[in-house]
This record gives C-alpha cells, sequence and structure tokens, in this order.
C-alpha cells in the first residue's frame, strides 16, 4: 500500500478553515515542522487519515502572528511551544504556552537563521 | 469536599529512566489533571544538519535514541534516498527491516521488564531482561554493537549478514520464542499483573485518534494503524498488519506489544528466507535537492521524518517528531480519573523515550 504524501501550500487566511475542516473530518495532527528561511519561517502542518498524509504549508514573514490550533488540536501543544522556542515563531494563544521554557536551554531561538 | 492538592512528579523518579516532570493535580487520591514538563536533556541534534553533512548525519540519526538507534537511521536514509531518487539494492532493504525487527523485540523486552519492575513483579523482570540479552547479542555479532549499530548509509547498510549469522539469528528467534511464552502467560493471566493493569488509563479509540496517539499506544484503543502497512523497504513483499486491542487500557498496551513480539520473529523468519543475495549499497553522487516526510514504525509508534535540501552537501533541515512527542498529550487525558498510585504504571505504559522527543 502506497499512502499519499502531499504537500499543500495555504495562505494565512485560508489555514484556520483548513484546519477546522481537518478536525471535522477526522484527520490525526501528526506534526509540526517549523523551517527557518530568509526572512521568515516555513511551518508545516501534516495530518493523517488512515494512511494518507496531507501537510499544509505556511509561509510566514518573520514579524507574522500565527494562532496556535491547540483550541482545534489540543495535542499541538508541545510542536507549537517548540516551534516558538527554538525557531521564534510568533504562535499566539498556545495552551498551555510554556512561555519560551519547553527546553532549559540559555540560547534564544538557537534554529533561527542567522543573518 | 475533596482536598485538591498538587503532587510533583519526577523528573527523577524510581520508574523513569529518563527525565520528565508531571505536575499532578489531585483531589485526595485522584488525579484531575496533570501538567507535563519536558526539555532537561535537549542536546540540538536536529541543527547538527549545519555542521555535519549529509552522509554523516546518519550516524547522529542512529545516535537520537539507544533503542530505536536503527529505524533512526533508516527513516533519516529513506527521506534522503527519496528526494535524490536513490534505488537501494533490494539485500539491502531486507537486512534494514531485520535489524529493525530486532530492534523491536529489543524494545518490547525492554519495557515489559520496566513494566514487571514497575509493578514490583521482581523476577518477571529479570526473566524479561534476560531474554533480552539474547538479542542484544545477535546485534553485537550482525552489527558489531549492542546498542549503536550504525548499520545505515545513504544508498543502503555498511554491514552483511554471512549464512551463519542468519543461521544463529534464526536459532535465537526459535530459543526467545519458547522462552517467551511462560513470559507471556505470566503478563496476561496472571492476576496480579491483570489486577493492576484491567481497567486502569483508558484511552477511547476517538480520544486516541483527537489527541494523536501512535504505536501501540493507539492500536490498543482499537484503531489499525502501522506504518508498516505504507510497505516502505522490504515490508512490501512481506506478511504485515497491525495488531489491537479493545481493551484501550494499560493491559490492552501490554498485550499489543507481547503479540507483536511474536510478529517481529515471524517476520524476522519471512525476511531471512526471501532475502536475495546481491549487492548491500549504491555509489551516491550528488547532493539532495527537495524536501519530503518520511513515516516509519518504530517500536513505540509512527515517527515522521522531514528533510529539506538545498543542493549543497549541508541540509537546510532534518526534523523528526518522535512516537512519544505524540504520546504525551494522550496520557495526560488517560490520567485524568485515575488513583495516584496507579500514575507510575500508566506513564510506563506510553514506553516513554525522553531523549527521543527532547533530541
Amino acid at each position: 500500500m502506497v499512502g499519499r504524501n502531499e504537500i499543500t501550500k495555504i495562505t494565512r487566511a485560508q489555514f484556520f478553515p483548513a484546519v477546522v475542516q481537518k478536525k471535522t473530518e477526522n484527520w490525526r495532527l501528526v506534526q509540526i515542522c517549523a523551517v527557518s528561511v530568509d526572512h521568515g519561517y516555513e511551518m508545516s502542518y501534516s495530518f493523517c487519515k488512515g494512511y494518507d498524509m496531507e501537510t499544509y504549508r505556511l509561509e510566514l514573514e518573520e514579524e507574522d502572528e500565527v494562532a496556535s490550533i491547540t483550541q482545534i488540536y489540543p495535542c499541538a501543544f508541545l510542536q507549537e511551544n517548540e516551534a516558538k522556542q527554538l525557531f521564534g515563531v510568533n504562535i499566539t494563544n498556545i495552551k498551555p504556552d510554556y512561555k519560551d521554557k519547553v527546553y532549559r536551554i540559555d540560547e534564544t531561538t538557537p534554529f533561527k537563521k542567522k543573518e | 469536599m475533596a482536598k485538591r492538592s498538587i503532587v510533583p512528579f519526577g523528573p527523577q523518579h524510581p520508574v523513569l529512566p529518563e527525565p520528565v516532570h508531571l505536575d499532578l493535580i489531585l483531589e485526595d487520591e485522584t488525579v484531575v489533571g496533570a501538567v507535563p514538563s519536558i526539555g532537561y536533556i535537549h542536546r540540538g541534534l536536529e541543527k547538527l544538519v549545519d555542521k555535519r553533512d549529509f552522509k554523516q548525519y546518519s550516524y547522529i540519526a542512529e545516535r537520537i535514541c539507544g533503542i530505536c538507534s536503527c529505524g533512526h537511521g533508516l527513516g533519516y536514509c529513506m527521506a534522503i534516498e527519496e528526494v535524490m531518487g536513490i534505488e537501494v539494492p533490494e539485500r539491502a532493504d531486507y537486512l534494514r527491516v531485520i535489524w529493525v525487527e530486532m530492534s523491536r523485540i529489543h524494545s518490547h523486552l525492554l519495557w515489559l521488564g520496566l513494566l514487571a519492575d514497575a509493578m514490583g513483579f521482581e523476577s518477571l523482570f529479570m526473566e524479561s531482561w534476560r531474554i533480552r540479552e539474547k538479542i542484544l547479542d545477535m546485534f553485537d555479532e550482525t552489527a558489531g554493537g549492542r546498542i549503536i549499530h550504525s548499520v545505515n548509509q545513504v544508498g543502503g547498510v555498511q554491514k552483511d549478514m554471512d549464512s551463519t549469522m542468519l543461521n544463529h539469528l534464526l536459532e535465537t528467534v526459535r530459543d526467545m520464542e519458547k522462552d517467551l511464552k511462560p513470559v507471556v502467560d505470566t503478563f496476561l493471566l496472571d492476576y496480579s499483573v491483570q489486577t493492576r493493569l484491567k481497567g486502569t488509563g483508558i484511552l477511547t479509540a476517538d480520544d486516541a485518534v483527537a489527541l494523536g496517539a501512535v504505536g501501540p499506544m493507539l492500536r490498543a484503543s482499537g484503531v489499525e494503524y502501522d506504518a508498516r502497512v505504507l510497505g516502505y523497504g522490504a515490508y512490501k513483499n512481506l506478511t504485515v498488519g497491525p495488531i489491537t486491542s479493545s481493551d484501550g487500557d494499560c493491559y490492552g498496551r501490554c498485550e499489543v506489544r507481547l503479540k507483536e513480539l511474536f510478529q517481529s520473529f515471524d517476520l524476522i523468519r519471512e525476511a531471512v528466507g526471501k532475502m536475495p543475495a546481491g549487492e548491500i549499497s549504491v555509489p551516491v553522487k550528488g547532493n539532495p535537492s527537495g524536501e519530503y516526510f518520511v513515516r516509519i514504525e518504530q517500536p513505540r509508534g509512527e515517527a515522521i521524518y522531514y528533510i529539506k535540501g538545498n543542493g549543497t552537501k549541508y541540509l537546510d533541515r532534518f526534523r523528526l517528531r518522535t512516537p512519544t512527542t505524540s504520546n504525551i498529550p494522550p496520557l495526560v487525558e488517560t490520567l485524568k480519573g485515575c488513583q495516584l498510585a496507579d500514575v507510575p504504571v500508566l506513564i510506563l505504559t506510553i514506553d516513554p523515550c525522553v531523549s527521543c522527543t527532547e533530541r
């Protein structure tokens, strides 16, 4: 069996409704990945249903805010806190918000691309 | 009226081989909430892609964890091979499956021992770990190391198994299967084990999906999902399917892992029987450019590997979402309503691996 494994680019406006739709269609949230790129970030949110996997790709400028999806998928809290602390992605309203203390490290946003 | 209090659990605790902390909110002896906290052993291994080229990094990937080391190397190499369009020789695919299934046996036996220890069943703990020694010795014989094997490389594997090794492996598997039968009977039929595990920490199938559970935690709730069914590597030529339980409790998670041990024995036998002769690796030319997500079934559940290459020998990003990352939220949910005395066993039934989780 070969499951689907697709990456779809979406805008910030499309993002929340798309995640809500995934939840209503019973998709599992399987991973959240941040990548530091020039002037911002790429956030990938992957969902699985059966053996199919779909990833939403959200491109963010450095100062852009993105709302947490923990209200839709409560299990997202660890991965969102990690993206916020290690990369500096401006994710708002994470529940619970660890206030950049998920990992006990001294450096601020160590995974963020340095100029 | 019940008295409300907060009890810290961990980061150092007899049932925890690695540090994780939970603030348990109690009403008398009943847990009504839990706030998990990790972060004691973050090593920043994902960031090392800046300093090690994509071929060297397979050694780092194998060192993310000492239990599922082989699987981490496999997941990383598969992602690179997919991006670079590398076709791995068939023999290498089979060898990878054999080592990964040996890892599953090693991991599940380790967990069974820890569970027995957490329940205070010392002889069962020692028996589980005595049997586990045999598979560690087989790792030593076939890969040259009991814990870190360094067998995977981009383009195939680094080591082959000759017929003497394969015959010894089959003998070991047969012996272990025989040794395990009374252990399995004790875990599944013993009154004290049943009393401790049955009805504790129930996770329904709907909650398991909603909270993102993976591996035995998901399958014990009756959800049929095992990433090996995707048919990566040699699994496409082998008989593999999800092993489930309908209980959704600690007993169900134990039952799934016990049955998976025998499935792994069968898979090793089938893989040895079907493995063709031939090359074990292909030369790798060029550098990865592009991105890919790979899913594999590690002993603790589905792990996801992501790589993004930029055409140079250094990757832009390597990301690993480990099974424990996914199993912490369902753990927090199952803790609600349990008794304080059940917390250690319940935490253990997700088989937490904090080294993997923090990377």
